[in-house]
């Protein structure tokens, strides 16, 4: 008499112990999107070869930078099953409030930036609490944090730009370490090792996949949703300050109308990268490659000197066909997109 | 074998708002012991385990366990307690790991307080290996079958060294082997002292796996017998509360011999292989086999769902041409998925919606739907097939579920089809709505209608079909009449036999 076994019918299923490293595993779960943003630059430095110069990737790295960290941030939303709309608006606010502390309140920078990503933190919070203790969807709570958060841009700076003279404050967005390496770019690693980590080693992390992947299934397992809920949002809110700081310092001023529709590129790295927007699944690796595309593409554009209005028909149509040919994958190799 | 109590729940009362979920409700398990609890749909077998689990807390009552009062207010605490819940859906994180998802929310920490899924990953394989399980722990939960789900629900549960486990409906998705599998486990964790409480629709289980039943009703508790003293109808007068004579009712001679559907070599490249059928006008044929042997893929090849590459079909001897749904509903074909939530029902719109909406344009008068007529049309049906909704603008989710699988057949007889396919018509609905499923199905054979009706429960296809077609890995591999089949004979045909 043998014990009945339980296991795969069908033997080609039948993975035992995958092996190979960490490298090796990134590359096979985005080896789609790494092959469009290859084939991108490539297509770039044919038609433009300073595309490739040192100067000039530092560049794009720095451009792509503050959409990472709202993409990075993003990410997690998305895999909790939520959206966050209000990146761009906080952009606006933390600006703001971060000009017009150094230039009217005559604060030292520092304490200023602290106040404005605190800034940012609240309005992050609020969204989070909101979505974690009502029923109301994330994307109508961020939208309503969309237009308070401008609002109030608005309406503290009056609708004008409030310039900054200072030298440290400008160091912050437009600063090289070094003489070379741009200051935002130390900012974009820095913020995806800390993201990586997180999502990837820690209990929070794991939390996000599991009250996106199947909220039931953490409830179950007590884990306290509105507290990962409230961290995510918070987070982004964090990141949006932070990208609100380096925007301004760059432009030496804090501008009401700055951050437009930032929370829409932002979006778009972390579907490029192949996070599914249900919740549950995704990756901050993918995400990083996703913000590189679109950074690599508008500078690309910017190099041909295609118009800026073209350049949204680009973005669009690109998004659209790589995120097509990502679900086409997907469903080849027998992983579907989570219904 | 005499053992200690583990756990004793006394006069146990949960309201929800306007209703009693719990009504002073007893329940007692002891060590090493398997105790069923059995009740129809909405007794308050779940909602009572949720309260064990911590899910709700009661609103009046004590819980004992080993002999202390304790009180459990949350999940943590009924972990804490020595309990663990397998619900009855499965309640895994698709894109995490086996691992992962069996130390979801006590996850093993390394000195630098990061996740060390090396460990976890360690433990769980040791734990896949006990179980049998030749998978990679780090594999995602997602590319995972349902059956191997369930019993990674299974390692989970008894990964906590639980001394209560509490399985509810831990079969409905398992094959026959699995759940001699299941039972072996169980068997395992009885000689560990383990208190197992199960809770199942299926008889045949109750009495094989269970030493003792409680049978509750209306949110209230009914009775406690042991297992080897009960039988089948004094089990189920208990759950229903009257008796249930004829519970199957089929008459067997109402089939005629004119052929209303007859389906001729039809085939799909790898799942469906020449079938070919006659379907008698006014008979129930039924479609037995193993999980996977093709029978839902080729209903909805005949309902223009999936399309065929090869065969045809004719409908009252002509051939008809089916791409999509609505060529079937024009040659009167009507068909009743098996999963009714996702496939079938719209959870969050009334009764009144959820039956006319294949027939609305009968109402619309001018630009507007005229609620008048589709009232009366809704009333007829809620009254015809018994459907128990305090009105027809009550939202279809607040009904039980043989109340919601009512009311989607009653949307598809609205349609007044000839052919009506139910894919297992009975599946999570409780004993009493069992048997006026089955009443309505004879009242619509003898109006004439032809009815294919696929099942995995063999008594139901043995006591209501006139014919069955066993299929096996995409073929029809024997039709067998009423008066040839046996329990066996099926089973034979449908594990390959020729």
């Amino acid at each position: 008499m043998t014990e009945p076994t339980f296991n795969y019918e069908n033997k080609k299923d039948n993975i035992l112990i995958k092996t190979g490293n960490a490298i090796s595993t990134y590359v096979k779960d985005n080896m789609g999107i790494l092959i469009g943003l290859i084939v991108l630059c490539i297509v770039i430095s044919i038609i433009n070869p300073d595309f490739l110069s040192s100067n000039n990737l530092l560049n794009v790295l720095r451009q792509t930078s503050t959409n990472m960290y709202l993409a990075i941030a993003m990410t997690m939303v998305i895999i909790l099953g939520g959206i966050d709309l209000s990146v761009g608006s906080i952009i606006a606010v933390t600006g703001v409030v971060t000009t017009m502390l150094i230039a009217l309140a005559g604060l030292p920078v520092f304490v200023a930036v602290l106040a404005g990503l605190l800034v940012g933190m609240l309005f992050g919070a609020f969204n989070g609490y909101v979505v974690a203790t009502t029923i109301i969807p994330p994307f109508i709570v961020t939208l309503a944090t969309m237009n308070i958060a401008r609002g109030v841009a608005y309406v503290i700076s009056d609708g004008k730009p409030v310039r900054v003279m200072s030298d440290s404050f400008n160091y912050i967005g437009s600063g090289y370490i070094g003489g070379v390496f741009p200051t935002p770019v130390l900012y974009m690693i820095i913020i995806i090792v800390l993201a990586y980590l997180i999502m990837n080693k820690t209990k929070l992390g794991r939390y996000m996949y599991a009250v996106g992947g199947n909220s039931e299934a953490a409830k179950f397992s007590g884990i306290d949703i509105k507290k990962i809920k409230l961290f995510a949002y918070t987070f982004s809110g964090l990141m949006a300050g932070i990208a609100g700081i380096v925007l301004s310092s760059r432009m030496f001023s804090g501008q009401p109308t700055s951050g437009d529709m930032a929370e829409l590129d932002a979006i778009a790295a972390v579907v490029l990268g192949g996070t599914s927007m249900t919740g549950g699944s995704g990756r901050i690796g993918g995400t990083v490659i996703g913000a590189l595309i679109i950074g690599v593409l508008s500078n690309g554009l910017n190099l041909m000197g295609v118009s800026s209005f073209w350049q949204y028909v680009v973005k669009g149509v690109v998004i659209l066909v790589a995120v097509y040919a990502d679900v086409i994958k997907k469903k080849r190799d027998g992983v579907s997109m989570g219904v | 074998m005499m053992s200690e109590t583990l756990l004793e729940m006394n006069k146990i009362t949960k309201r929800f708002p306007g209703v009693y979920a719990l009504q002073s409700v007893d329940f007692e398990l002891r060590a090493g012991e398997v105790h069923a609890l059995l009740g129809e749909n909405g007794a308050g077998k779940s909602t009572l385990m949720k309260v064990l689990g911590g899910i709700h807390t009661p609103d009046e009552g004590k819980i004992h366990i080993n002999g202390n009062e304790v009180s459990i207010l949350d999940v943590k605490d009924a972990q804490q307690h020595g309990i663990s819940i397998i619900h009855q859906e499965i309640v895994l994180v698709p894109y995490l790991s086996i691992a992962e998802n069996i130390y979801l929310g006590r996850e093993i920490l390394n000195k630098a307080g990061l996740i060390d899924l090396d460990k976890m990953v360690e433990n769980s394989q040791e734990f896949l290996r006990d179980f049998k399980l030749e998978i990679d722990a780090r594999t995602h939960i997602k590319k995972l079958t349902v059956a191997q789900q369930q019993m990674i629900e299974i390692i989970k549960a008894v990964s906590f060294e639980s001394k209560i486990i509490v399985m509810d409906e831990p079969t409905s998705s398992l094959t026959d082997r699995e759940v001699d599998f299941l039972f072996k486990t169980i068997e395992n964790l009885k000689k560990k002292g383990v208190g197992i409480v199960y809770i199942s629709h299926r008889m045949n289980e109750l009495f094989e796996i269970s030493d003792m039943i409680t049978v509750m009703r209306d949110g209230s508790y009914i009775g406690t017998v042991k297992t080897k003293e009960a039988t089948n109808d004094q089990l189920i007068s208990m759950m229903v509360g009257r008796e249930l004579t004829n519970y199957y009712d089929r008459s067997y001679s109402s089939s005629t011999d004119d052929a209303v559907m007859e389906v001729i070599n039809l085939s799909k490249k790898g799942i469906l292989h020449d079938i070919n059928f006659k379907l008698r006008k006014g008979e129930i044929l039924g479609f037995s086999g193993l999980v996977g042997a093709g029978r839902s893929e080729l209903m909805k090849c005949l309902f223009g769902i999936d399309t065929f590459e090869r065969g045809e079909v004719s409908v009252n001897g002509v051939k008809i041409v089916i791409k999509n749904p609505s060529h079937a509903i024009k040659n009167n074909i009507a068909y009743v998925p098996e999963n009714r939530k996702e496939e079938g029902l719209f959870l969050s719109k009334p009764v009144n919606y959820n039956i006319t909406i294949k027939i609305l344009h009968q109402f619309i008068k001018f630009f507007r739907v005229d609620n008048y007529y589709e009232d009366n049309e809704v009333r007829n049906y809620i009254e015809e097939l018994s459907i128990r909704t305090p009105s027809p603008y009550q939202v279809v989710r607040n009904l039980s579920g043989g109340n919601q699988q009512k009311v989607l057949i009653s949307r598809w007889l609205a349609t007044k089809p000839k052919i009506l396919i139910l894919d297992e018509p009975t599946r999570g609905v409780d004993v009493g709505a069992k048997a006026e499923i089955y009443s309505i199905m004879n009242r619509l054979s003898k109006e004439g209608v032809s009815i294919i009706m696929i099942s995995s429960e063999l008594p139901e296809i043995m006591n209501m079909s006139d014919r069955v077609a066993v299929m096996y890995k995409g073929k029809i591999q024997k039709i067998l009449d009423r008066e040839s089949y046996s329990q066996e004979k099926i089973m034979y045909y449908a594990t390959g036999g020729i």
